[in-house]
């Protein structure tokens, strides 16, 4: 459920790096969580994210949500095809349901991130909570 | 304390996400709400309603009791026949929205609102009641939904009953799979399909009868999430959202379950009132032009000016865009009327359409939707 080789935040966004670029998604409890998608309103191409910012929206049958940013940057592509299939975030979280694409602008931000195994600690926590 | 229906287990074993729902424990979904929703649009789905009332009066004098207490008239109802009505206060405002069953000349069973059965039946009893018996008998009566269009096929499977011959809004008295039950071509989809009234002791073995029997047919379960979806698409109201005590019949667009010629009945006077003096504000359908859904509360706009109101909204899984009820004022209800919705601080647009958004699929029973 939750991918080696990603890093995520505990507002539940994975983050793949190569190089100095990043693609952001959200994780498999996030989408579980929110249920079918039915909207995303993403930013645009060349917008600034900032560590913990919101960045975009996320509209479900029964909630409305925001998409929070792991890591600072600009915007250097984003996944146009969820604006007409919001539930490939469902059906594809790490896949097809990706994003956007941001260059990183300070990867020191990429240590509060956690590992898969820290996240999923953190995910067992929250439902505990619930 | 919550309350769970006697197919609370199946419910869990099935996977359900259950949720809270007017005092209940009740499932919100099995699998995913678009694809529940389309089972039902394209093939069939099964509902547990087991947390709607059943109020059962009966008794010498019943009618005029029951008369009184509703706006629809109840004097062209037969026996084995339903009527869809408003019960409104000495205000016009509704109290409820109900099925009346007319069992016999003297005898009507109520469905109501799980949301309101205690109140509704506080309300009866207030009425007076005459010589007449008021039961509430939500807690042994359990109530399944077969809804689609391959519900009739599905049922026959289980009868020897000839279920063409049951006609949208009758009912009778049927032996489904060796159980008894009260069943009506009824429901809350738009769909063509029927409601099982039963004492709860069967009601898991009619929910496992039905489920087998309809899996050839694509027959799925389905929770409250896509009911809410289903409903809203056919423009049906939803009380304690579209419609309550602050609302008349008039005001909810449903003057047609309001019969001033019938004599009298609570609520009468104010109603009466309404149609001399007239309204200010009406339930209109709208169709937001993406994706977004509008939700209750937000505000609706022409041009910069506020006309109104969220009632109700989703994303409509068949429409593939977001839909809402809301009341406007009144000069602002034409259909086509473009309008925008407030959403987080900014205005989406919006276009003012008829009811209901998709055409219900119950005429080729002989009977137009919702007439009477």
């Amino acid at each position: 459920m939750y991918p080696e080789g990603l890093k995520y935040a505990k507002t539940h966004e994975w983050l793949k790096v190569e190089d100095n670029e990043g693609k952001v998604g959200i994780t498999y409890y996030a989408q579980d969580h929110l249920g079918d998608i039915t909207f995303v309103e993403l930013p645009q191409v060349g917008a600034e994210l900032i560590k913990g910012k919101s960045f975009g929206t996320v509209e479900s049958f029964k909630a409305v949500s925001e998409f929070y940013a792991p890591v600072s940057g600009k915007v250097v592509q984003v996944n146009k095809g969820l604006r007409d299939n919001p539930e490939l975030l469902n059906q594809d979280p790490y896949g097809q349901g990706w994003i956007l694409v941001v260059e990183i602008a300070n990867p020191a931000e990429m240590e509060e991130l956690l590992s898969p195994g820290d996240y999923e600690q953190w995910v067992k926590q929250q439902e505990e909570v619930e | 304390m919550l309350k769970i229906t006697a197919l609370h287990q199946i419910h869990l074993s099935l996977g359900a996400r259950m949720i809270q729902f007017a005092g209940w424990q009740m499932p919100l979904q099995y699998t995913s709400i678009p694809e529940e929703h389309r089972s039902v649009r394209e093939s069939a789905g099964l509902f547990d309603l087991s947390h709607m009332g059943e109020i059962r009066l009966q008794g010498k004098g019943v009618f005029h009791s029951v008369q009184r207490l509703v706006t629809n008239d109840l004097a062209h109802l037969n026996p084995g026949e339903v009527l869809y009505t408003p019960m409104c206060n000495s205000q016009g405002g509704i109290v409820d929205d109900l099925l009346v069953y007319r069992t016999d000349q003297e005898d009507f069973l109520l469905v109501v609102n799980a949301a309101n059965t205690e109140k509704d039946y506080a309300w009866i009893e207030k009425q007076g009641r005459g010589e007449a018996k008021v039961e509430n008998l939500t807690d042994e009566f359990s109530l399944i939904a077969l809804q689609g269009p391959r519900a009739e096929e599905i049922l026959t499977e289980l009868t020897d009953l000839n279920l063409s011959q049951l006609l949208y809004y009758h009912f009778t008295q049927a032996r489904v799979k060796g159980v008894n039950a009260l069943l009506s071509r009824t429901g809350y989809t738009g769909e063509d399909g029927f409601e099982l009234c039963l004492v709860s002791q069967e009601a898991a073995k009619l929910w496992n009868a039905l489920l087998r029997a309809g899996k050839p047919y694509g027959l799925k379960p389905i929770g409250l999430g896509a009911r809410d979806t289903l409903r809203l698409e056919m423009g049906y109201r939803l009380h304690g959202n579209d419609i309550d005590e602050t609302t008349s019949p008039f005001e909810a667009a449903l003057g047609w379950t309001v019969k001033l010629s019938k004599g009298d009945f609570i609520g009468r006077e104010a109603l009466e009132e309404q149609t001399k003096e007239g309204i200010r504000r009406k339930l209109i359908g709208f169709q937001m032009e993406s994706r977004i859904a509008p939700r209750k509360g937000y505000a609706l706009f022409v041009k910069e000016l506020k006309i109104g109101e969220v009632t109700s909204g989703s994303f409509s899984p068949t429409l593939q865009k977001g839909i809402g009820l809301g009341y406007v004022d009144l000069q602002h209800t034409s259909p086509g009327s473009s309008i925008s919705v407030g959403i987080r601080g900014e205005n989406y647009p919006a276009r003012i359409v008829p009811l209901p958004f998709l055409t219900p699929r119950i005429n080729r029973i002989g009977r137009p939707c919702m007439q009477k």
